[in-house]
């Protein structure tokens, strides 16, 4: 097992002590994978996320890639993010991936029928990156079948813009994100999108305390895939899934999500299973800034 | 690879500025007049909404819960406020119309450092405006904090 994916391990389990330790906090989250609605993190607060990907691939051995989320909420308008990647790909290794910082800015004020949130994400990663978070330009199934030795070799530094729209309406929540993405070598804008609907199973709270109330379960469906790039914009040559989400927001404060994902075409994964677990941590940012200004 | 350092150098520097950031979240015994003004700014329209759960009792127990698991933290247990959240009990809000405490509860105070809570669907809304319109009485101030 290579040095960089033992200290990927050590960070996360570290940081998963984090999140297990202390805080009472709000826990509300949306079930999607992929796709972003217009609701940020909440001030000050820090949600610690771990996301599994297992997929299928033709030719090749089938794979399992995972991903750590650090969502800080800087301001109620602004939430910053870091990611450590790895994948294992079965019967060959495990390998640490890449490292993306991303960042989203609500612009408006109030409420409106479309919120939009810009969002703005720079990407360290190797071709062997996995996790699929996002589909973009011409990627497809093929892309991914060489070995880790091979793909690991090649290095991107990406920037990936997106802007973010999302509606809620009586319950649902309607979210379309639009992609935009350019390696900083010389290569062409890359184009992709994001779909996504949602709604709790109960609108009204429950007067009882209960983790198996209907209102702690949000389910939808996301649909996202890659749209060609500046040269050959369009479906041609790009793969697409469609994917039913469900989140289970315990009233412990953790969050589990699970979604089952089809590849639509003959260049998409045939299968994609996800699950992920998070944790908010309450008031990490006064403890930063306590630190910084070495009055704690 | 030098290029690479000083780009990762400088997110990870504007990383540690918004979380100091964070503490420029209100403080409200300085802006105390301020916050509770932003009431003042709901829309007509909005104020003369009525509350569809307006006596009724189990809303009320129901918005307790909601309140401890999604606005405690920043207002306080007893809505008595804290340093990231001012409190709930004064008369500017315990005065004010519920449905302009649910226009503030949907669309945040969001350059004040509030969230918006459109996330929560409109019957839970309504559900804390009762809690919160509630403790006008102080037999419905406990909120029980434990999980179960």
């Amino acid at each position: 097992m290579p040095s960089t994916f033992t200290s990927f391990l050590a960070t996360i389990s570290l940081l998963f002590c984090l999140a297990i330790a202390p805080a009472k906090v709000q826990c509300q989250e949306n079930p999607y994978i992929v796709t972003y609605d217009h609701y940020l993190e909440e001030p000050g607060n820090l949600e610690i996320e771990y996301f599994s990907t297992f997929g299928t691939q033709r030719p090749g051995n089938n794979f399992h890639a995972f991903w750590m989320e650090f969502e800080y909420g800087a301001t109620a308008w602004w939430t910053a993010e870091l990611y450590l990647d790895g994948q294992t790909t079965f019967g060959d290794s495990t390998i640490f991936t890449g490292v993306r910082w991303e960042n989203r800015f609500r612009p408006l004020k109030y409420e409106h029928f479309i919120n939009p949130v810009i969002y703005v994400e720079y990407e360290h990663k190797s071709a062997a990156d996995k996790i699929l978070k996002e589909v973009e330009g011409h990627d497809v199934e093929s892309d991914y079948a060489p070995s880790n030795a091979i793909l690991r070799k090649e290095h991107n530094n990406e920037i990936e813009t997106k802007l973010i729209l999302s509606s809620t309406y009586r319950g649902w929540n309607f979210s379309e994100n639009i992609l935009a993405a350019k390696d900083l070598s010389n290569a062409p804008w890359e184009f992709g999108y994001a779909l996504g609907f949602s709604r709790p199973l109960a609108l009204k709270a429950s007067a009882k305390r209960c983790s198996l109330c209907p209102q702690n379960f949000i389910a939808g469906a996301e649909m996202y895939g890659g749209l060609g790039d500046r040269y050959s914009f369009g479906l041609h040559d790009t793969s697409h899934y469609l994917a039913p989400v469900l989140a289970w927001n315990l009233p412990s404060d953790w969050t589990l999500r699970i979604s089952p994902g089809f590849g639509l075409n003959d260049d998409s994964h045939r299968f994609l299973l996800r699950f992920g677990i998070s944790r908010e941590v309450s008031g990490f940012g006064s403890l930063i800034g306590n630190f910084l200004k070495g009055n704690q | 690879m030098r290029a690479r350092l000083v780009i990762i150098a400088s997110l990870l520097f504007i990383q540690l500025v918004s979380f100091a950031s964070a503490q420029n979240a209100p403080d409200t015994s300085k802006k105390k007049d301020s916050i509770y003004a932003e009431i003042g700014k709901v829309p007509d329209k909005a104020r003369t909404t009525q509350n569809p759960f307006r006596n009724d009792p189990e809303a009320i127990v129901a918005g307790g819960i909601l309140f401890a698991r999604h606005c405690a933290e920043c207002h306080g247990r007893k809505a008595e406020g804290r340093k990231r959240g001012p409190s709930l009990l004064v008369s500017d809000v315990q005065r004010a119309e519920p449905g302009a405490i649910f226009w503030i509860l949907t669309n945040g105070v969001v350059r004040r450092g509030m969230p918006v809570w459109s996330k929560l669907p409109e019957p839970q809304r309504w559900q804390l405006v009762s809690f919160l319109k509630s403790l006008r009485n102080p037999a419905s101030l406990p909120v029980e904090e434990s999980a179960p």
